[in-house]
């Protein structure tokens, strides 16, 4: 008869840690960052259909990384959750705030109970009626939550975007440079050996969104590739990346 | 993944395959059309003291299409509320208006909208014209019991279709049975007198402008031989509610942009109480 092995109770949770943080990093990065009108939203996502940005209710959207399976499940999940509370209460009491909560609760319980956490790490972010009101809260697989000011950077090379955002990065930048320093950031991250940027981030590789916080009730608006080639100016939509299958969560 | 997540997310969030936000309500055990259980004589009863909404007219225009809709809700022979709204935006492209019991049709509106919504937010694309108008079906036909009952909401529909490039009208009965209705219609207590005159004032060429005219000529009529209508209310500045919709979307005009309308419409009825006269044709007999 043979002896089953002790693991101890860290290890699990180690091992799991680890499991997710690998399945995340493969992903490409998404940014989130404050602006003077609102929030906005970019991502590298060559599929025009899969999005890792997603409107959630008025004022309040979600931006993942990781398992597009995981992270659908969980989108549908809040919009859900929030048009219930807005159907049974009133559209404001529908908060970022209630939202991230459950989301933690999710995440911890599924890292937690099941054998196979969650590999995803995602955005609640609520635009407030000034950028002091914002609330940007980020969730990781394990269910802790971060409650986050100025800019968000997950997946892929996060660390390395996270550096290049705390160095441009600054209160009340117009939705142009937002979008301008973001994309340079995504560009930039990663770079191979000697040292030279990888590759651009064109227009048709990304996806980028805003909630505004003028617009009257509902503030999530997409931005097409055209306004984004508009916004870089002079850099021209490039073709999609060789080997890109059609799916965000490669 | 079966488990219930303890202040989380319950299994009913992540699991149903639904884009459909009552589909969903009623697997947390909600049923947003509860009968009234008991005799019916008690429900009768009740028909007749909540607030019935009256006429609501629409019809199509050049490059879209107009609803509007009187202010009056009646209780039997009361008025229960002189400045009800009876038109809405369902979403960017389409609007509703309702006619019968006022709290079971605004509830079926307000759940309506939500449904649009949440289908568009799941989805990633908003519902094409005719499934917004066979889900309103849908919904309405969940409702039946309490039609039986004596507490019916009939609904007017309609929008710009993105497809076709036009302005639409669906009209509906108590069982959900759904019509598309050609040019113009009208439901509710007055819609008898809205759409003899709708019939005689239509013209396919019209604009926005000319439509929204006509409905208010229409509803004009109604409120003179309906008692449940209510006329403009020129005291109050109390006009009826119009939403006009195109290509870029659901316009609902407010009191200065309505006023003046109104006003010429009421101006003209002190000369020609009847209103616009429509012309015979020319008779090939002796004058």
């Amino acid at each position: 008869m043979t002896v089953p092995f002790y693991v101890s109770p860290e290890q699990i949770i180690k091992d799991k840690a680890d499991y997710a943080r690998k399945g995340i990093a493969r992903g490409r990065s998404v940014i989130v960052m404050q602006y003077d009108d609102g929030i906005a939203f970019i991502a590298e996502n060559p599929s025009r259909a899969l999005h890792k940005i997603s409107e959630i209710y008025d004022r309040i959207a979600f931006a993942a990384v990781g398992k597009y399976n995981e992270f659908e499940n969980l989108r549908v999940a809040g919009v859900r959750l929030a048009d219930l509370r807005g159907y049974s209460y009133a559209r404001k009491d529908v908060t970022g705030r209630s939202l991230a909560n459950a989301y933690a609760q999710t995440l911890g319980t599924i890292f937690t109970e099941t054998p196979k956490p969650y590999e995803v790490e995602i955005v609640v972010a609520e635009v407030g009626r000034s950028a002091a009101e914002d609330e940007l809260y980020r969730l990781t697989f394990d269910g802790s939550v971060a409650d986050e000011h100025g800019f968000v950077a997950m997946g892929g090379e996060a660390e390395g975007i996270h550096a290049l955002l705390a160095r441009d990065w600054h209160e009340n930048m117009p939705l142009s440079e937002a979008i301008t320093v973001a994309v340079s950031a995504l560009s930039t991250a990663e770079q191979t050996e000697n040292g030279t940027p990888h590759r651009t981030v064109g227009p048709a590789q990304l996806e980028a969104a805003v909630l505004d916080r003028h617009r009257a009730r509902r503030t999530f608006r997409r931005l097409s590739v055209n306004q984004l080639a508009e916004i870089l100016g002079d850099q021209v939509p490039g073709p999609p990346t060789a080997g890109t299958a059609d799916s965000p969560d490669e | 993944m079966n488990a219930e997540f303890p202040g989380g997310l319950s299994a009913a969030f992540i699991d149903q395959a639904t884009s459909s936000f009552a589909d969903f309500l009623r697997t947390l055990g909600h049923d947003p059309a509860a009968r009234i259980t008991g005799d019916s004589a008690d429900a009768a009863g009740v028909s007749r003291s909540v607030p019935h909404g009256t006429t609501i007219v629409a019809l199509t225009c050049e490059n879209g299409m107009v609803m509007a809709g009187d202010r009056r809700a009646t209780m039997g022979n009361v008025i229960a509320q002189k400045d009800i709204e009876k038109v809405f935006e369902a979403d960017e492209h389409s609007v509703i208006g309702i006619a019968g019991a006022a709290g079971i049709a605004v509830e079926l509106v307000r759940l309506f909208c939500v449904e649009l919504e949440h289908y568009e937010k799941i989805e990633g694309v908003p519902l094409t014209l005719d499934g917004k108008a066979n889900r309103l079906s849908t919904l309405l036909r969940n409702n039946l019991g309490l039609a039986m009952q004596g507490l019916a909401v009939v609904p007017l529909f309609g929008g710009y279709d993105l497809d076709s490039h036009r302005g639409r009208i669906f009209s509906y009965d108590v069982t959900g049975g759904r019509y598309e209705e050609r040019d113009h219609y009208a439901v509710g207590s007055g819609s008898t007198f809205a759409r003899g005159s709708l019939k005689k004032l239509f013209r396919p060429e019209m604009t926005t402008d000319q439509a929204v005219t006509t409905a208010i000529e229409a509803l004009y009529d109604a409120a003179d031989d309906d008692s449940a209508t209510g006329g403009p209310d020129m005291t109050r500045r109390i006009y009826p509610v119009v939403a006009s919709v195109d290509d870029d979307g659901v316009r609902i005009w407010d009191e200065d942009s309505i006023g003046p309308v109104v006003d010429r419409v009421v101006s003209a009825r002190m000369t020609s109480p009847d209103g616009p006269v429509a012309q015979l044709p020319q008779s090939g007999g002796a004058a």
